[in-house]
């Protein structure tokens, strides 16, 4: 462990968002459905809703992720549509990350191999953890 | 909106950046991430941009670098549109 601290060689990648909730009431305020369908898959926008009303904390969770995610790729060079980074939920009521489309292939050139996530929100803000585990050499 | 000024885009960086500073007092290359708009603010910045230039930005363009400064935003409208003056 001690190698590995010293020369910098561990094999994971970390992204942290942090998100205020009022932003995104502002956002869905000003840019309504126009906001929601440019940033957030349907199936998102579905699991952020109370019955058919998003929910903005839970929407700023998701962008929160879609950030991070973006840092853990590295490549602000490339044009990443935020849909492309998807949080969904799995069998067991959590949540995970699918990507597909440019955020996938940069991913995948990147020798990312499997993420994991941790959302969160509370006091008027969202934020998100996301681990990506590198299968080669970086970059 | 028929034609491409900075300083429409300025008013609009004022509007929906939440900078913590004066839209009217940035530089046309001061970079907006410094002077504290955030990335969600730069979405909303994106989708007036594209509501006052009737024009939506392709994926390729949804990078950092872009709506990074008021020029840098200038210079992608005019891409997007097809060379119109900027």
């Amino acid at each position: 462990v001690a190698d590995v601290r010293q020369t910098g060689l561990v094999p994971y990648r970390v992204g942290v968002d942090l998100v205020a909730v009022a932003t995104v009431e502002q956002a869905l305020r000003d840019h309504g459905e126009r906001y929601l369908s440019r940033v957030y898959s349907p199936a998102e926008v579905t699991t952020s809703s109370n019955d058919t009303r998003p929910d903005p904390s839970r929407l700023a969770a998701r962008f929160a992720a879609k950030e991070a995610t973006l840092k853990v790729l590295r490549r602000p060079d490339v044009g990443i549509a935020w849909r492309s980074i998807e949080v969904v939920r799995t069998d067991k009521g959590g949540v995970a990350l699918a990507l597909s489309g440019t955020a996938a292939e940069q991913a995948a050139g990147e020798g990312l191999t499997s993420f994991d996530l941790s959302l969160s929100h509370e006091g008027g803000f969202a934020i998100a953890v996301v681990l990506a585990e590198e299968a080669g050499p970086s970059r | 909106m028929t034609s491409i000024s900075r300083d429409d885009i300025r008013r609009i960086v004022g509007a929906y950046g939440r900078l913590p500073v004066d839209a009217e007092r940035l530089a046309d290359d001061d970079d907006l991430y410094l002077a504290g708009m955030t990335s969600h603010a730069s979405v909303s910045v994106m989708l007036a941009l594209e509501d006052a230039f009737d024009l939506e930005f392709p994926d390729e363009m949804l990078t950092r670098d872009v709506f990074g400064s008021i020029n840098s935003m200038a210079n992608a409208i005019t891409s997007v549109l097809g060379g119109r003056e900027a």
